[in-house]
C-alpha cells in the first residue's frame, strides 16, 4: 500500500488541474482513502511536486526484427554505455538501445506503457520474445494489415464480414492489440519495384486502391468495436508534396462515427506533412493538416524529429529504399512472406540542414496547431530520434521563448518554409500531460491507463516541480530538466524509480485483443487453408500462444 | 503429431511423429529424431563420476564464479529461452559470449555492418522469386528440403512451380545442386569478389572495363548472367560458406550486397545467407537485443563490447585469454584449430549437450540435456529469422538446457552476492 501525500495532481481525464491531493494505492490500483490503512502505507511525501499518471507511449519501435537488425547493422550505436551491470542489467545504446535499456529509460522518464506499432505478422513471435525482455513497461503490439494478401483479397471482394473474421483471427494469432496499416498497397507494389502514389492507384495483382483498403479496414475495425482505431501510416511518406495525400486520408474518417474515440489514428504525421515538389523547395504542410485533423474525428502523433542521430525503420519498404538512394546509406530490407515488408536506413538530423530543420519545425507545428486533445507527443522512435528527448518537445511546446532561441540556431530556411516562427500558442501543463498520458490512453481505449482516478492502474510519475509556482513559458530550462527524469516512477503500485534513480526491476503485462467471439471463424476457414498452402509454416505453427509469453493480458471485445 | 525439425537452418515445421517414427523430414532431420542408437550419458558427470543435476550445476557454478574470464560458447543448437539465459549469465560473470557463427557466417555480419542486408523471408522467395541464385551454397546436400519447401521446386502463389523458376548455381565445383540447376557458372576458388564486381561493372554500363575472363568465367557468360539478373522481376541470391569463408570473406559478402543494392535500381532482388544450425540465427538475434551485438561479446568491464578479432572464441582461446569455458550445444574440440583446442584442454570445461562429442573428452563437467523438438519445448529462429515453436513429443529423464541454465544462473547470482 502506498500513500502519495500532498502532491500537486494534474489529471486531465478527471479534470484535475494542479490541485493539492493525496493518492492511495493498493494491489496495483488507485483506490479511495478509506480502502487503505494509512498506518500500513509506505508514504511518499510529494509536497510541492507534480503528480501525474505514468506516461503512455503511443508509437515507438521498441521490439522485433526491425530494431534488432538496426542494432546489428549499427554497432556504432551500441558502443554508448548507459549502465554497467550490477543490480540492474548492463545498458548500452545511443539512440538504438538494448532491450533492458529501453525499459529502464522509459521508466526514468516517468513512462509506464508503450506500443510497438509495426509487427510483421509472421514475425510476431520474435516481437513478443523481445517485448518480454523489456522490463518496467506494460506493452502492446500492432500487427500490420495493409499489404497482407488475404486483406487485399477480401477488400477486392468487398467482403467486410470476412475481413472482420480475419482481423479477429490475426489479432489472436499475433497477440496483437489493433490494426496497423503501413503504406496500404504500396509495400505490395514495392515487391516489383513500385509504390502507391495516390489513394486511387491500383495495387498490382489485386486491382484495389489504398482508399479502398483504408475504408474497408476502418469499417471492419469499427464494426468489431475494437478498443483502438485503425492506426495508419499514410501513403507517400517522406515525399515532398505528400501533405495532400495525408489530408485526403484524414478526410476518409468523415464516413464513420464513434462517440467514444477517434475512428482513425494517423501516425508520425511529420513525415507526411511536406509541401513543395522537391527537396529543394520543401515546405511545411502542417497548417493544412492541422485544419483537417481539427475538423475530423481523427487523432495523430507528431513523429517529431530531434536533432542528432536516428535510424529510419518502417514497414514502408519502398520509402526506405528511396532513403537509401537519397543518402547513399546502408540499407536493410525484409520482404515478409506475402504479408508485409520493412526497411532500415541510418540517418541524422542536422540543424544546419534546411530539410531537417523543416522536419523539426513541422513536428512542433503539428503539436501547436492541432487541438491538444488530438495530438500525441512522440518521435516515432527511432525514426525521428530518441524517446528520451520528450522533455525537449514538451518544453518547446510550452515556451515561445525557447522556440525563438532554438530557431536562431537552426538553418534559417525554417523561417520561410514553415509557420513555426509565427505561432504564439504555448501549451499549458494540463495540455502536455494530456498529450503524453490521458490522450494516448484514450486513443488506445485503455480505460485504466493515463489517469489517476479510482480504479486506474497504479502507474504514477512524480516530477520535481511545483506547477503552481513555475512559469513554464519563461522557465523552459527547468521544464526540460524536470521532464527529462522523473523523481519517482511507480508501476503497478511498485516504486521503480526513486530520487531519479532506478530502484527496482519489474515486469509488466502485454495486452492483446481477443475479438474471436464477435466473428464467425468458419467464414474464412477455406481462405486460410488455401492460403497457407503458400506459406512456409503450417497454419498450426503460425503465431504466438499465451503460454509462451511472460505475462499476457487478454482483453475480450464483446 | 506435428513436429518441428531441429537439425538445419530450414527448420521444417511439417514433420510428423508417430509411435517413434518420423515422416516427411529428410535423412538428416530424421536422424535427429531417431535416438535409440545415439550415445547419451545416463546422468551428469563430474571428473568422470556420475552425479545429480544439482551437484553438477553447483560444481559448474563454482568454477564459473571463480574464473576471471569464462568463455560461454556454442548456442546454435539450443532454444531461444536457453540462449537468453546464456547471455545474461555471461553478463553476470563478466565473461565472453560467443556462438558458432563466429567460425561460420560471421563475415556476413561484418558485411551487414558495412552495407545492410536487403533480404526477405523464405516465404517471399518461395512465392515471388522467378530467379534464384545459389552462390557457394549446396542446399541439396546441406539443407535437403530447402529446394522443395522454399526455393528450387517450391510451389508459390505467384511463381507457380519449377517450370516458372530459373535456378542458377555459382560454385567452384559441380555440386548436387548445380546438377538440378538451369545454369551452372563454375568459378575459380577465391574469385567471388572479382566476379561480383565484374557483374556490377556490367550492370553499371562499364562492360568495357571487364576483361575477357574473370575468375575462370568468360566475359560472355558474365554478360549473360548480368542480363538474367537484370531482367528478372523478383530474384534471390542465397549464399553459403563458399562466399563467406573463402578468400575475401566479409568483402565477398559486401560485394554481393552491393550487387543486390544495384539490382534494386532496375528490378527487385533480395539476398540472404544459408544458415547452418537450426537456431544459429537465434544465437545472434537474442544477444543483439539483450546486449547489442550478435557474437564475440566481452562483458569483462561490466558492459558488452564487440570485437571479433579479439573476443571470438577461437581468438580468445588462441591467446589463452579465458580460464574456464561453458560449452552449450556445440563441439569446439572437433571444429576449432588445434592451437585453440590446446588451451581448451588446459582449462576447466563445462559441457551442456544432449550427446557426447569430441568436446566431452576434455570436459571436466558434462551435463546431458533433453533434445529440443523431441524431448523439450522452446522457440528457434529459422534461417530467415522466422520464429517457430519446437515441440515436445516424448518424455525424457533429461533436464532441458533452459532448466539447467536457469539453476546455474540462480546459483551464480547467489555465489556472487
Amino acid at each position: 500500500m502506498l500513500y502519495i501525500k500532498n502532491g500537486i495532481v494534474v489529471d486531465p481525464k478527471n479534470k484535475i488541474k494542479a490541485e493539492k491531493m493525496d493518492i492511495f494505492i493498493k494491489d496495483g490500483k488507485i483506490v479511495e482513502e478509506k480502502d487503505v490503512k494509512k498506518s500500513e502505507c509506505k508514504v511518499i511525501d510529494a509536497s510541492g511536486k507534480l503528480v501525474v499518471a505514468g506516461g503512455v507511449e503511443l508509437h515507438s519501435h521498441i521490439a522485433g526484427s526491425k530494431i534488432n537488425t538496426g542494432r546489428v547493422m549499427r554497432p556504432e550505436e551500441m558502443r554508448y554505455v548507459r549502465l554497467v551491470a550490477g543490480k540492474f542489467r548492463a545498458c548500452v545504446g545511443r539512440i538504438l538501445m538494448n532491450a533492458p535499456a529501453i525499459g529502464y529509460e522509459y521508466a526514468k522518464m516517468g513512462y509506464t506503457t508503450a506500443v510497438e506499432p509495426a509487427v510483421p505478422p509472421i514475425g510476431s513471435p520474435h516481437t513478443h520474445e523481445e517485448l518480454d525482455s523489456i522490463p518496467m513497461l506494460d506493452k502492446l503490439a500492432l500487427p500490420v494489415f495493409g499489404n497482407w494478401h488475404l486483406v487485399l483479397k477480401f477488400v477486392a471482394e468487398k467482403n467486410i464480414e470476412k475481413l472482420k473474421a480475419f482481423i479477429a483471427w490475426a489479432l489472436e494469432r499475433t497477440k496483437g492489440f489493433g490494426v496497423k496499416v503501413v503504406n496500404p498497397g504500396g509495400v505490395e507494389a514495392w515487391m516489383y519495384g513500385g509504390n502507391m502514389k495516390s489513394l486511387d492507384d491500383k495495387v498490382p495483382g489485386f486491382g484495389v486502391t489504398p482508399r479502398e483498403i483504408i475504408l474497408s479496414l476502418v469499417e471492419a475495425n469499427e464494426k468489431l468495436k475494437l478498443p483502438h482505431s485503425v492506426h495508419l501510416h499514410c501513403n507517400n511518406l517522406g515525399i515532398p508534396g505528400n501533405y495532400t495525400t495525408t489530408v485526403e486520408s484524414i478526410k476518409l474518417a468523415s464516413k464513420f462515427s464513434n462517440d467514444k474515440r477517434q475512428v482513425l489514428h494517423i501516425t508520425h504525421v511529420q513525415f507526411n506533412a511536406y509541401a513543395g515538389d522537391s527537396w529543394r523547395n520543401v515546405a511545411s504542410g502542417a497548417a493544412e493538416i492541422a485544419k483537417a485533423v481539427n475538423s475530423e474525428n481523427v487523432t495523430i502523433d507528431m513523429g517529431q524529429a530531434i536533432f542528432g542521430p536516428a535510424t529510419a525503420m518502417t514497414g514502408d519498404a519502398p520509402f526506405q529504399f528511396t532513403l537509401h538512394k537519397l543518402l547513399g546509406a546502408r540499407w536493410s530490407n525484409k520482404d515478409s512472406e506475402v504479408e508485409s515488408g520493412a526497411g532500415i536506413v541510418p540517418i541524422a538530423y542536422l540543424p544546419s540542414n534546411p530539410v531537417h530543420t523543416v522536419q523539426w519545425a513541422i513536428g512542433l507545428e503539428l503539436g501547436l496547431l492541432c487541438d491538444s486533445n488530438k495530438v500525441v507527443i512522440a518521435t516515432d522512435y527511432p525514426n525521428g530520434g530518441p524517446f528520451t528527448e520528450y522533455a525537449y518537445v514538451i518544453a518547446m511546446l510550452m515556451s515561445k521563448k525557447m522556440r525563438e532561441n532554438e530557431l536562431k540556431r537552426v538553418h534559417q530556411y525554417a523561417q520561410k518554409a514553415t509557420v513555426l516562427p509565427t505561432i504564439e500558442t504555448e501549451r499549458t501543463l494540463e495540455e502536455v500531460i494530456n498529450m503524453t498520458r490521458s490522450l494516448p490512453a484514450k486513443i488506445l481505449g485503455l480505460e485504466n491507463k493515463g489517469h489517476l482516478g479510482i480504479g486506474a492502474d497504479a502507474d504514477v510519475a512524480i516530477y520535481d516541480m511545483n506547477p503552481l509556482e513555475v512559469d513554464t513559458s519563461s522557465e523552459f530550462e527547468k521544464v526540460y530538466k524536470v521532464f527529462k527524469t522523473a523523481l519517482y516512477t511507480i508501476k503497478g503500485g511498485e516504486i521503480i524509480v526513486k530520487d531519479k534513480e532506478l530502484v527496482k526491476e519489474v515486469w509488466g503485462r502485454t495486452f492483446w485483443i481477443d475479438a474471436t467471439k464477435k466473428v464467425d471463424p468458419s467464414l474464412i476457414k477455406q481462405d486460410l487453408e488455401d492460403y497457407f498452402k503458400y506459406y512456409t509454416v503450417e497454419i498450426e505453427n503460425y503465431g504466438v500462444d499465451e503460454a509462451w509469453m511472460r505475462n499476457p493480458q487478454r482483453i475480450k471485445v464483446v | 503429431m506435428n513436429i518441428v525439425c531441429t537439425f538445419c537452418g530450414s527448420v521444417c515445421d511439417d514433420g510428423i511423429y508417430e509411435e517413434g517414427k518420423v515422416k516427411r523430414l529428410c535423412k538428416l532431420g530424421s536422424s535427429k529424431f531417431s535416438i535409440e542408437n545415439k550415445q547419451r550419458l545416463k546422468a551428469p558427470l563430474v571428473d568422470g563420476k556420475e552425479v545429480s543435476y544439482e551437484e553438477a550445476i553447483e560444481k559448474a557454478a563454482e568454477i564459473l564464479v571463480n574464473a576471471k574470464r569464462p568463455l560461454l560458447y556454442g548456442w546454435a543448437s539450443t532454444a531461444n529461452e536457453a540462449i537468453r539465459l546464456g547471455v545474461i549469465l555471461a553478463e553476470k560473470l563478466g565473461g565472453i559470449y560467443d556462438q558458432c557463427a563466429s567460425v561460420c557466417h560471421a563475415p556476413g555480419v561484418l558485411a551487414v555492418i558495412e552495407e545492410g542486408l536487403p533480404g526477405g523471408t523464405l516465404g517471399s522467395i518461395k512465392n515471388r522469386a522467378e530467379t534464384i541464385v545459389f552462390w557457394g551454397a549446396n542446399p541439396m546436400e546441406a539443407h535437403p528440403r530447402h529446394g522443395v519447401r522454399y526455393s528450387i521446386s517450391a510451389k508459390g502463389i505467384l511463381v507457380k512451380d519449377r517450370k516458372h523458376r530459373k535456378v542458377i548455381v555459382v560454385d567452384v565445383r559441380k555440386t548436387k545442386t548445380a546438377k538440378v540447376a538451369d545454369m551452372f557458372v563454375q568459378i575459380n576458388p577465391g574469385s567471388d569478389f572479382a566476379i561480383f564486381t565484374a557483374l556490377r561493372s556490367i550492370l553499371n554500363g562499364n562492360e568495357n572495363a571487364v576483361p575477357s575472363e574473370v575468375g575462370g568465367v568468360k566475359k560472355e557468360q558474365l554478360i549473360e548472367l548480368a542480363n538474367i539478373l537484370k531482367n528478372t522481376k523478383y530474384g534471390a541470391i542465397l549464399y553459403g560458406l563458399g562466399v563467406s569463408q573463402s578468400r575475401g570473406r566479409d568483402r565477398n559478402v559486401e560485394a554481393a550486397i552491393k550487387l543486390v543494392q544495384l539490382l534494386n535500381r532496375f528490378t527487385r532482388w533480395v539476398i540472404w545467407p544459408m544458415r547452418g544450425h537450426y537456431n544459429v540465427v537465434g544465437a545472434g538475434e537474442i544477444p543483439a537485443w539483450e546486449a547489442g551485438y550478435q557474437y564475440a561479446i566481452d562483458f569483462s568491464r561490466g558492459y558488452p563490447r564487440f570485437f571479433p578479432n579479439e573476443f571470438s572464441a577461437v581468438e580468445v582461446l588462441k591467446r589463452g585469454d579465458c580460464d574456464a569455458a561453458l560449452v552449450v550445444a556445440s563441439d569446439p574440440a572437433a571444429h576449432f584449430p588445434a592451437a585453440a583446442v590446446k588451451h581448451l584442454k588446459k582449462i576447466p570445461v563445462i559441457q551442456i549437450d544432449p550427446y557426447i562429442n569430441m568436446t566431452s573428452l576434455l570436459a571436466k563437467i558434462i551435463i546431458p540435456s533433453a533434445i529440443y523438438g523431441l524431448e523439450a519445448e522452446g522457440s528457434a529462429y529459422r534461417m530467415d529469422g522466422v520464429v517457430l515453436r519446437l515441440k515436445k513429443v516424448v518424455d525424457s529423464p533429461y533436464w532441458t538446457d533452459e532448466d539447467i541454465l536457469e539453476l546455474l544462473l540462480k546459483r551464480v547470482e547467489e555465489l556472487k552476492r
